[in-house]
């Protein structure tokens, strides 16, 4: 598997796969297969998309430790980048197709409705994680400082599916803001338990050091 | 009657005779650029006839009903009407799921035949009125009304029906009703989305008597010069343009005359989002969105600018007394 991962052309792939949603939603809307309301289905298209990815670039890790597929982690940034992708994308077409690229009126309405508010602060942490996302970006952060700060992406999981629950609760319909829910929750989850048992295990180390 | 429901839905037209959209389109488009252009006050009102009749032109899909061009005043905009694919394929009707396009895909286990709707309550004749009577009680009309969603959307719909006045005057409610309530159809047999918890089943929706006898208020029993579809709430629905379209309840079994507000099932759901009267109002936003504009399905295109929301969704002049001296804020 890690031979796969390290191919050359895995990269290229990826990207690929990951910038199909947009291609096919440009030809969607072209092709007027999106429906009586194609705004309402290409803003809430890349919402989803959003979380997708989201979901995808937070398995990374688990996965890679989970099945010694060293080689994930070449993949990260990324798709890490990709949320950011699809959030912004996302952003505009809210701002283009509903609010007609208005900036008062958008400002006006992102104040006005907090599940808005709550999506374009987790936009903004994810903006600051996107520019933070180069080599030279994580030299000058230096490693520990980098890695502190791109934990923001949690906060980002977290705001994330509020903004989804948020948009759903008119309607009291839950059942896929609760399937991005328990999957994010259970990858959030893995890393608690996971810091857990190693901080277990060192101690647990320490100490048989210490006995001898 | 029984012959305008042997082949609901399931008969199919000959694709010949199907007119192409794009042909039906551009037909309408060239009579109303013709109606409101400056081709003279005679020509403009013979092409504007004929763009309104053009807009009852049957799709084809299901049994005939006619009617005549409404007298009642503000009954028939001149906007143009939604396609009958969108009418038809963009609904709410959580009874057959969430998405908008749930109801066309589900709405097919909706057996329609035999019907009845109960009138029941604080008036003098109630009782149970077969939908075969309540086609023949009153003459239908065609009503093009806008139709303005409470989450920002619009569409012109040609209705067929009669003001439900006509039925209320009929059974003749007391002096004590000062309230209409519609209980529609809750059957898990022919609804699949029955148990989910969205709403309170059955989906209850309500009226003040005046308002429902408003000859706007209608009891519609078909669109596009045919019987309604199932997913648009068949066989028989209320039609308020005037308040956003949760109000307009679908497939009605009941009419209750009450003299206590009824619970209407948005109201009950979500109190501080939905209030009883709901009229279409711009300057009241939704606690989650704003009300000024709406998009018009299938009209205004992806980079247009939303168009603003009209008062009273532009039936201002017709209802506007009904609430005079009322605070709309408080009563949204």
């Amino acid at each position: 598997m890690n031979r796969f991962l390290l191919h050359w052309a895995a990269k290229p792939v990826v990207f690929l796969l990951a910038t199909g949603p947009t291609a096919w939603l440009v030809l969607a809307a072209a092709a007027d297969l999106l429906g009586a309301n194609p705004a309402q289905a290409l803003i809430r298209s890349l919402g989803d998309w959003t979380l997708r990815m989201l979901c995808l670039v937070l398995a990374v890790t688990p996965l890679r430790v989970w099945t010694g597929w060293s080689a994930l982690a070449r993949f990260r940034r990324m798709l890490g980048l990709f949320v950011f992708f699809y959030a912004l994308l996302h952003l505009l077409a809210y701002a283009w197709f509903d609010m007609g690229f208005d900036g008062g009126e958008t400002l006006r309405d992102i104040a006005k409705r907090p599940f808005i508010l709550v999506g374009v602060l987790a936009f903004l942490l994810l903006a600051v994680l996107a520019a933070t996302s180069f080599d030279r970006a994580i030299r000058g952060l230096g490693g520990k400082r980098w890695r502190a700060l791109h934990r923001a992406v949690y906060a980002v999981a977290i705001l994330a599916v509020l903004h989804f629950y948020w948009m759903r609760a008119g309607k009291n319909d839950f059942a896929e803001v609760l399937v991005y829910g328990v999957l994010l929750a259970m990858l959030l989850g893995w890393r608690v338990w996971h810091q857990w048992r190693r901080r277990r295990i060192e101690a647990a180390q320490r100490h048989a050091v210490s006995a001898h | 009657m029984s012959r305008l429901h042997r082949d609901r839905g399931f008969t199919h037209p000959i694709p010949s005779e199907i007119t192409p959209r794009t042909v039906y389109e551009e037909r309408r488009r060239v009579l109303q650029t013709l109606a409101l252009g400056g081709a003279g006050a005679a020509l403009a009102a013979w092409a504007g006839r004929d763009a309104l009749a053009q807009a009852a032109t049957r799709p084809g899909k299901l049994a005939a009903l006619a009617a005549a061009p409404s007298a009642v005043p503000g009954a028939s905009t001149l906007d143009k009407p939604t396609s009958y694919q969108d009418a038809s394929t963009y609904n709410n009707f959580y009874e057959f799921g969430t998405d908008k396009a749930d109801p066309a895909r589900n709405a097919h286990t909706l057996k329609t035949d035999p019907w009845a709707v109960e009138v029941e309550g604080l008036v003098k004749k109630p009782g149970k009125y077969a939908l075969e009577d309540l086609l023949r009680l009153s003459a239908q009309e065609e009503r093009i009304y806008r139709l303005r969603c409470v989450e920002g959307w619009s569409m012109v719909i040609p209705w067929v029906g009669y003001s439900l006045s006509e039925l209320v005057r009929r059974v003749e409610p007391l002096g004590s009703a000062k309230y209409v309530e519609f209980v529609t159809l809750a059957d898990k047999a022919r609804m699949p989305f029955l148990g989910s918890r969205v709403l309170d089943w059955p989906y209850v929706e309500g009226l003040r008597l005046d308002e429902a006898m408003h000859p706007l208020t209608l009891l519609a029993f078909g669109m596009y010069g045919e019987v309604l579809p199932n997913q648009n709430g068949a066989p028989v629905r209320l039609v308020v343009p005037w308040k956003y379209g949760f109000k307009s309840a679908k497939s009605i079994v009941k009419i209750r005359f009450t003299e206590k507000e009824p619970a209407t099932a948005w109201n009950k759901a979500a109190p501080q989002e939905y209030g009883f009267y709901s009229n279409v109002n711009p300057l009241v936003d939704h606690p989650r969105w704003s009300q000024a504009t709406e998009r018009r399905i299938g009209e205004d295109g992806l980079f247009a600018k939303k168009r603003k929301t009209l008062m009273f969704n532009g039936y201002e002049a017709q209802v506007g007394q009904l609430y005079s001296g009322m605070d709309l804020r408080k009563f949204f």
